[in-house]
């Protein structure tokens, strides 16, 4: 059971929270009465509805009497939230991602709707992918990993919960605002300067809650996963915020102008977008395999001592890494030929964090094949190597000429994003439903099975049409007849096009099927309920086993 | 080397400022120097700040995500130059907050864009691709045609700018309404300003409707302005602009 204390530390908590939602109402309030602009009317339209729907709970807590009263033990409450905020999102991205790859192949899909135009949709799909999906699993896995590995309660009374709502709300706001055409059009960071600085906010509060619970831990020891959540959680707050510096033309309306122009805004917004792929997507999710792997095959971490240095080596090198993205631009060479230079390098970190996964498995590689959740992590970890080495191929100058613009890119992201950062997020998701719902285990195995074939030949089918459109289309573009002149015009490089973008149209929507397979699992698992399967249950972590109090 | 390891891995304030440290290095070499290197910040003849409607043009072509299928950034690729037109220099998107030089081609690019088609094939292409092109996969715009684009208090929008390092005047940023309205009205009378204060604007009716402009005016008026205000038969390629 959980005991609850009185706590002088709580009513304090409570006390900022309630001024907290109070300046969030009033905000919206004076938004709403000084503005001109119909589309800021409905974004503080819906923070204000947020501000007030926070004061209501407040409100309800103070008559049921749960204020003040701070509750002992590991506080999962607010990761369960996570876990289901993100499957709900990881569902909701894959299908904005298949409907725009159905609108590549037939695009009356777009019919001529402002919202529902390719232009829209896409940033609401990497947002809602990277952001909201990966964000969330981030934050839940984040909050339960530094509980467990600290021994200590996640730190503070409100603030694990405003960092949870708080990031839902920075997320409605960024996607409505997309469909609406909200958008600076920095690629990943395209929410305007308002969204941007309520995320700040949040993303401080984030960082205070993991590192005091850091500091406050029972361990003598920092555990490795913690160093990657933390240099994940650090660094994407310096890029989030240099990136985005903005000049609002009102402060009662939407639109902003980056402080940055031309080549200097053009060299910021991709040494921000390679590193919320380098701490975003890799930084922040080799936490997770630092943390999930060795405790669902119950092994120790294959080497320390590479764990130490390719953390180091990784973060280093990957800031470097972004000037790939502007090859044969007005970028200056020498910045090229460092970016070109740091992105070869990175293979070897990144193999390293590889390797160190991969090797952890070391004595149990039978639960290959008897444990589905285990495959799903490793097979992560392959297309993490995968990627990791494809990355630095396309960082070769003379291979980027050809790729550079193409659909290969598409196809390398999709593998790292699909491959390495779906995966691994499905096999955390597996391991915490039961733990933190108190379960024996998952309701089915074999459906587990069926996600994991499912997703795997959506992602093939993805990647391998993606490499050969591409390729076929960087080629086209380059092709000259015997005469001397450019081959092909730009519409028959097009239409040539058309097989691949329904091949990967397919492939995503097979990767959609797999997480509706997964949504059912999970939410089967959190009933209670329980297949009978002829497949053998593997023995591992049991929840019993999560959930020790922490010493108090 | 491991024995100092401990150190950081068992104090996290350390670890945190040594991380920073660490990430900090990379961006700081290879961001800081473009902001006063000479290849990066120097000035080219012809270029200058967008005129009203081509930067409400310019505001509708980021509104509608153009970026996610079209790059502004001719790469000095052999086919590239011969596809579009000489490789684009850095000093062309000196006042682009934020630059548009995208990271994908589903369509062609654009840097060079302008004067290549007429205003009537733009008009018709936005409204439905495939009636001019068969084998387009692009999105339809039509309803840029029917909605009023919005000269209210444009001189805000040129403020921005001027804050973040672009230099309109004092008479532009006053004269930013009229000069919005009459780019799209050749009759006007205001019309040879907007000329006069911002050189090869380009000064029509671009959608064809006197009544009314219309986003596809600020649009049109924006595409047909891209990649012409330098002029390459006098641009001199092997001075400091080489790269």
């Amino acid at each position: 059971m959980i005991e609850q204390i009185r706590d002088p530390r709580s009513a304090r908590a409570e006390l900022f929270a309630f001024l907290g939602a109070g300046l969030v109402i009033a905000f919206a309030w004076a938004q709403i009465a000084a503005t001109q602009d119909a589309l800021m009317k409905v974004h503080a339209g819906i923070i204000g509805l947020s501000g007030l729907a926070a004061l209501v709970w407040l409100l309800y807590r103070l008559i049921e009497g749960n204020d003040g009263r701070r509750e002992k033990g590991y506080n999962d409450s607010v990761i369960r939230a996570g876990v289901i905020a993100s499957v709900f999102w990881g569902i909701a991205g894959f299908l904005a991602g298949d409907v725009i790859a159905w609108q590549m192949v037939f695009p009356v899909l777009n019919f001529d709707l402002p919202w529902f135009s390719f232009g829209r949709l896409r940033p609401l799909h990497t947002s809602a992918v990277i952001f909201a999906f990966g964000g969330n699993v981030l934050i839940a896995t984040s909050f339960f990993v530094v509980q467990r590995t600290c021994r200590v309660r996640l730190a503070g009374h409100m603030s694990p919960w405003f960092v949870f709502w708080g990031y839902q709300l920075f997320i409605v706001l960024a996607a409505t605002g997309y469909l609406l055409g909200i958008t600076q059009s920095k690629e990943y960071a395209e929410p305007e300067w308002y969204i941007d600085l309520w995320l700040t906010i949040v993303w401080v509060v984030y960082l205070l809650v993991f590192l005091i619970t850091i500091i406050k831990r029972k361990e003598p020891h920092i555990y490795v996963a913690n160093w990657f959540y933390l240099a994940f959680i650090v660094t994407v707050a310096m890029l989030h915020v240099v990136n985005n510096l903005a000049i609002p033309v009102s402060w009662t309306g939407t639109k902003s102008y980056i402080l940055w122009s031309g080549v200097q805004d053009a060299m910021t917004q991709w040494w921000y977008g390679h590193n919320a792929v380098g701490f975003f997507l890799t930084a922040g999710f080799l936490g997770i395999m630092y943390y999930f792997v060795p405790k669902r095959v119950e092994r120790p971490v294959y080497s320390y001592r590479l764990s130490i240095v390719h953390f180091w080596a990784l973060i280093f090198t990957y800031i470097w890494a972004g000037p790939h993205h502007l090859f044969y631009t007005a970028l200056p060479d020498w910045a090229q030929m460092l970016g070109m230079t740091f992105s070869i390098i990175l293979w070897m970190p990144s193999w390293g964090g590889m390797i160190n996964g991969l090797m952890t498995l070391s004595g149990a590689w039978d639960k290959l094949r008897t444990d589905p959740v285990v495959r799903m992590l490793v097979v992560s970890v392959a297309f993490y190597g995968m990627s990791t080495f494809e990355g630095p191929l396309m960082s070769i100058k003379a291979v980027n000429s050809l790729s550079h613009y193409t659909d290969w890119t598409i196809g390398h992201v999709h593998s790292g994003a699909l491959g390495w950062v779906g995966f691994v997020s499905f096999g955390a998701l597996y391991c915490l439903v039961p733990w933190l719902w108190n379960r024996k285990r998952l309701y089915s195995l074999r459906l587990v099975e069926w996600h994991f074939w499912v997703s795997t030949l959506g992602i093939l089918l993805y990647i391998t049409a993606m490499w050969v459109s591409g390729i076929l289309q960087g080629l086209m573009w380059r092709a000259y007849d015997s005469l001397g002149f450019l081959q092909y015009s730009f519409i028959e490089t097009v239409e040539a096009m058309h097989p691949f973008y329904m091949i990967r149209a397919t492939g995503g929507l097979l990767f959609v099927a797999g997480s509706l397979i997964m949504a059912y699992n999970i939410w089967r698992t959190i009933r209670g309920d329980e297949a009978t399967e002829t497949i053998q249950h593997p023995s591992v972590a049991s929840s019993a086993a999560m959930t020790p109090m922490p010493a108090e | 080397m491991f024995n100092l390891h401990k150190f950081l891995e068992t104090r996290s304030v350390f670890l945190l400022i040594g991380v920073l440290l660490t990430v900090s290095i990379g961006g700081l070499v290879e961001i800081a120097p473009l902001f006063y290197l000479g290849s990066t910040i120097e000035k080219v003849e012809g270029m200058r700040p967008y005129s009203p409607l081509e930067l409400a043009g310019r505001n509708i072509y980021i509104r509608e995500g153009c970026y996610n299928c079209h790059s502004q950034m001719i790469r000095s690729l052999r086919d590239e130059v011969e596809r579009y037109g000489p490789y684009s220099l850095a000093a062309e998107s000196m006042y682009d907050h934020p630059f548009q030089w995208g990271s994908k081609r589903t369509g062609p690019d654009l840097a060079r864009v302008g004067g290549k088609y007429s205003d009537e094939w733009h008009v018709a292409h936005m409204v439905d691709p495939r009636d001019l092109v068969p084998g387009s996969i692009m999105p339809g715009y039509p309803w840029l045609l029917t909605t009023p684009a919005k000269p209210e208090g444009f001189g805000d929008f040129l403020v921005a700018n001027r804050i973040a390092g672009v230099p309109y005047s004092d008479e532009m940023i006053d004269a930013a309404e009229a000069d919005f309205i009459a780019q799209a009205q050749p009759d006007s009378d205001e019309a040879e300003a907007v000329a006069a204060r911002y050189p090869k604007a380009v000064v029509r009716d671009f959608d064809a409707n006197p009544e009314m402009v219309s986003e596809m005016d600020a649009l049109v008026a924006y595409m047909q302005m891209l990649g012409t205000l330098v002029d390459f038969s006098v641009y001199d390629a092997t001075g400091s602009n080489q790269r």
